[in-house]
């Protein structure tokens, strides 16, 4: 329960922050939720990791599908990615997700650091 | 230890957020977006990927507007603007141009100001843009637009509809954040800045360079030093055998004396410097043809409804975003329809309720080079007319991301900028200076003359709006439904004497200054001829008994076949449609080809050919003459026809290792036509004396092979040996339109060739309420992920035209399929 809070919690400031502040902002609200609700290690790295991940991923599959991967295709030529929509789809949610999980271990560490 | 393990996670994080918000260099001095901001869902290239059943509905309130306006956007996303007054009229292009367009709009007017450095580095992949930057700064395109921009802004009209446009743009840029950025600013990561009426003013330079900025004069210098005089009349000629002028003299027209069109006595010593016997080394000449268009109108007596029909179709350089945004504009005083230049105000082709207008580049020369003498390394001193005269200075900043800045110093002369010293070497390598003249860099006001057509009412208001018309010099073609049909070949030329300017001249003599202008009154207007049509396609304006010296600024002859089809069709055609004019504008046939084919079938010695060689024969021969994409003739012409010309020419060319400018196809079959022996027929490497049929069997073997090697590669088909593309202005081929199956090419009325073709297309019957079709390769939207993008490429390839919804606002609201709704308010 606390671990689907936690990913869900992530998620929500997640999308939040950056509608005021830069890209990476999610990073942060990620670490505070990690220090705000403690997990273990891995546990808080999963959840910030899957919390970002699927946010980005399913905000870009939903973007991406009423386009008609019109700018996909072009952009994962681009980039390059072969011009695949999915790895492009993968790589956008991997990237937010492996931030976000740094940060909630870091946070996860933080809180460890306080109780000892 | 825990202590630790937070160190390296933090540490690793913050690394992390820092390399994906840094671009990341890829070498050769390309970089990565930033690619967390890329990637983002929320910022970065997804929020530009437009749903395709996207409403562009919205509600705009400014206090720059003084009224109520609407614009409907149709099924292809053209707005309809029914503006309640005109300045509002301009602010909402203004604003719909930066909505749809401003990334390009922004772009091209840093290239023209040479400022591409500033936003993309010095050198990418192999593109210098600081040598482009330097080249446009040394040019004085700047100095050129500021002088614009000043008489634009005398008119109190124009300034209105400047400041009114600028106005808009900027209410555009107001509303961007990091989410709705354009695609290409989040690639390159820079940001927007405030739009200027100078801004429209380089754009409207950036065409004056496109169109008339083309000079050959270093190239043809060069020429003298390899070639005698007759040579060199053979080479580059005044016209051409199938040459058919745009307007035709009366006989009893008497013209102002010309006597102003002297050369200077010493012309002979100090100008024509031409070699007296030739001599026999090696720099490829390179075959060079600019830009060029078509227009035509038919006068009623020769339509089946009774009223005139105006054609034009603009051949430029295709890009993606297109270089036309296409929209109907009205207020309660004028209703024009037709296609705009996202960066300057007004409809620049098209029509309104009463008449049409059109224009194809007049392609003359007006820009000449002045070798400066200058007293010593400082410029601070040049020789002229006797006497030391006083250079002024012009530092010309050039900003480079990630780099000092690079400062050019510009001597100013009474010709203009210094173009060439020693620190900017000429073609020629020459190290002397030279000033450029270019009739760009004068005042002007260009946009008064499309101002006005758009609001003319009928043949009165065309001359008008026509006469203050100065640069690039266009044949503007107009129609009216009162029945008028009209061309006139409108600028301001210098009044040369006859070969001024073709080669870089005298600086210190004023006598080989321009001698003032040839009158308005000698440029003649075609008015309702006899013929019942008028066109141009950039041909010679007037036969050669015009009194005054007409060149082109290759310096060669103007173009000869495009117009020569044109009119041998309009001549034989009866009761036309607009049907008609649709397929005369895509026609494929090669006029050109026609007439090579006999000389080049007279002189093949077809039993002397393997089996290779009489396939491709016969493939010549059977051919249709049609360059559709599927027809295999024109590759086997083609290559036939590059061949003759290298074997020809590339022996005499060889004598020189700097610049020549390569003569043009009519040179050579006129030539051949004219003589068996045709001069540069010979091979003077050879001790043997070679003739034009040595030549043209010599240049068929050479064909064969190169033939064979197209043919195992399978491009022996047209479409697929020319590979036309439509490329993004970045080059980037993931957003460009590679690979189009495509026929047409040079000479042809569908001049499609590589990279340049007919820009827009447009067909409009004057009939009342006006039956316009049109149709551009390209899309109204400049965004790569919106569908609109380039979704009239293919119907544009396959020659169909959409019908242009010319309609009033209460028609338009009606209609079915509208992307939606913008209303425009003060605030």
């Amino acid at each position: 329960m606390k671990f689907l809070t936690v990913l869900f919690l992530t998620a929500l400031l997640g999308y939040a922050a950056p509608l005021y502040f830069p890209w990476w902002s999610f990073a942060v609200t990620s670490f505070v939720v990690a220090v705000a609700i403690h997990q273990k290690g891995g546990k808080a790295f999963l959840a910030g990791f899957l919390g970002l991940f699927l946010l980005w991923g399913v905000y870009a599959l939903l973007l991406d599908n009423a386009n008609d991967h019109i700018l996909s295709v072009k952009v994962a030529s681009l980039l390059p990615l072969g011009g695949s929509t999915a790895a492009l789809i993968f790589m956008t949610a991997f990237i937010g997700g492996v931030v976000s999980g740094l940060a909630a271990l870091t946070g996860s560490l933080a809180r460890g650091l306080r109780a000892s | 230890m825990k202590l630790l393990y937070f160190i390296i996670t933090a540490a690793s994080t913050l690394a992390l957020i820092t390399v994906l918000n840094t671009r990341q260099s890829l070498g050769g001095g390309s970089k990565t977006p930033r690619l967390g901001y890329f990637l983002s869902p929320q910022k970065g290239f997804w929020q530009n990927a437009e749903a395709t059943d996207a409403d562009f509905s919205a509600d705009i309130k400014s206090d720059e507007l003084q009224g109520n306006s609407n614009v409907y956007f149709d099924d292809r996303l053209v707005p309809h603007v029914y503006a309640d007054n005109e300045h509002d009229a301009f602010f909402i292009e203004g604003y719909l141009h930066a909505k749809f367009r401003l990334w390009q709009m922004d772009f091209q007017t840093y290239a023209a100001a040479g400022r591409l450095s500033e936003i993309m580095g010095d050198t990418v992949n192999g593109t210098s843009f600081i040598g482009v930057d330097k080249f446009f700064r040394r040019l004085g395109m700047v100095y050129g637009a500021e002088h614009a921009i000043a008489t634009i802004e005398a008119d109190p009209e124009t300034k209105a509809v400047c400041d009114a446009y600028t106005a808009g743009v900027n209410a555009y840029i107001k509303t961007l954040d990091e989410s709705s950025m354009p695609l290409e600013y989040k690639l390159l990561d820079y940001k927007p800045e405030p739009w200027t009426n100078l801004k429209s003013a380089l754009f409207l330079k950036y065409m004056a360079w496109d169109l008339a900025g083309g000079e050959e004069d270093f190239a043809h210098t060069n020429a003298m030093s390899v070639f005698t005089k007759q040579q060199y009349d053979l080479l580059y000629p005044y016209s051409g055998d199938s040459a058919v002028p745009i307007i035709s003299l009366d006989s009893g027209r008497v013209f102002p004396k010309a006597d102003k069109a002297m050369p200077p006595a010493d012309a002979d010593s100090l100008y024509f410097h031409f070699v007296q016997t030739a001599a026999p080394a090696s720099q490829e000449p390179k075959p060079e043809r600019g830009v060029g268009s078509n227009n035509w109108a038919v006068a009623g007596s020769k339509t089946k409804s009774g009223k005139p029909i105006l054609c034009n179709d603009p051949h430029l350089g295709l890009n993606l975003p297109s270089l036309w945004y296409e929209l109907q504009l009205s207020t309660p005083a004028f209703n024009a329809y037709g296609v705009s230049f996202p960066g300057a105000p007004t409809v620049i082709i098209g029509f309104n309720d009463s008449c049409s207008f059109g224009f194809t580049n007049s392609g003359r020369d007006v820009r000449d080079f002045y070798e400066i003498k200058f007293k010593d390394s400082t410029m601070q001193e040049y020789w002229f007319d006797s006497t030391w005269k006083q250079t002024t200075f012009r530092d010309e900043v050039i900003k480079i991301k990630d780099k000092a800045d690079d400062t050019e110093h510009i001597a100013m002369t009474v010709f203009g900028p210094v173009m060439y010293d020693r620190s900017y070497p000429d073609k020629l390598l020459s190290g002397k200076a030279y000033a450029c003249r270019w009739l760009a860099h004068d005042s002007s006001n260009e946009i008064r003359t499309f101002y006005k057509l758009d609001k003319s009412k009928n043949y009165g208001d065309y001359l008008d709006a026509v006469s203050t018309y100065k640069c690039p010099a266009q044949n503007m073609i107009f129609a009216t439904v009162a029945g008028d049909i009209a061309i006139k070949q409108q600028g301001r030329f210098p009044l040369k004497w006859k070969g001024q300017g073709d080669f870089v001249m005298p600086g210190f003599d004023s006598s080989y200054m321009w001698r003032g202008y040839i009158p308005d009154s000698a440029n003649l207007v075609m008015h309702n001829p006899q013929r019942g049509f008028v066109s141009s396609a950039n041909q010679m304006p007037y036969d050669t008994s015009y009194p005054y010296y007409q060149t082109t600024y290759g310096g060669g002859a103007f173009y000869v076949y495009r117009g020569y089809i044109i009119n041998r069709n309009l001549s034989k055609m009866q009761q036309v449609t607009p049907e008609d004019m649709q397929q005369l504008q895509t026609s494929n046939y090669n006029v050109f080809a026609e007439m090579a084919r006999p000389l080049l079938l007279q002189y093949i010695n077809e039993s002397s050919l393997d089996a290779d060689g009489k396939k491709y024969l016969d493939l010549f021969k059977n051919w249709n003459l049609i360059n559709d994409p599927k027809e295999q003739g024109p590759v086997v012409f083609g290559v036939w026809w590059d061949s003759l010309m290298t074997t020809t020419y590339a022996d005499e060319f060889a004598q020189s290792k700097l610049p020549l400018v390569w003569p043009d196809e009519s040179s050579l079959l006129d030539g051949m036509k004219h003589d068996s022996a045709f001069m540069f027929a010979d091979d003077i490497t050879t001790p043997s004396r070679e003739n034009d049929s040595d030549c043209i069997n010599k240049a068929f073997s050479k064909a064969v092979i190169t033939l064979k090697g197209i043919e195992k590669s399978n491009h022996l088909e047209w479409t697929s040996y020319k590979s036309s593309a439509i490329r993004h202005l970045l080059r980037i081929p993931a957003l460009s339109r590679m690979d189009l199956y495509s026929g047409g090419g040079e000479n042809i009325i569908n001049a499609h060739k590589k990279f340049t073709g007919p820009s827009w297309r447009m067909v409009v019957e004057m009939t009342a309420g006006i039956n316009a079709y049109g149709v551009y390769p390209g899309g109204q939207s400049g965004n790569p992920g919106s569908k609109y993008y380039d979704d009239f490429i293919d119907d544009w390839l396959a020659g169909k035209y959409y019908k242009l919804l010319f309609v009033s606002q209460e028609a338009i609201a009606q209609e079915k399929n509208l992307k939606g709704k913008i209303t425009f308010s003060k605030s």
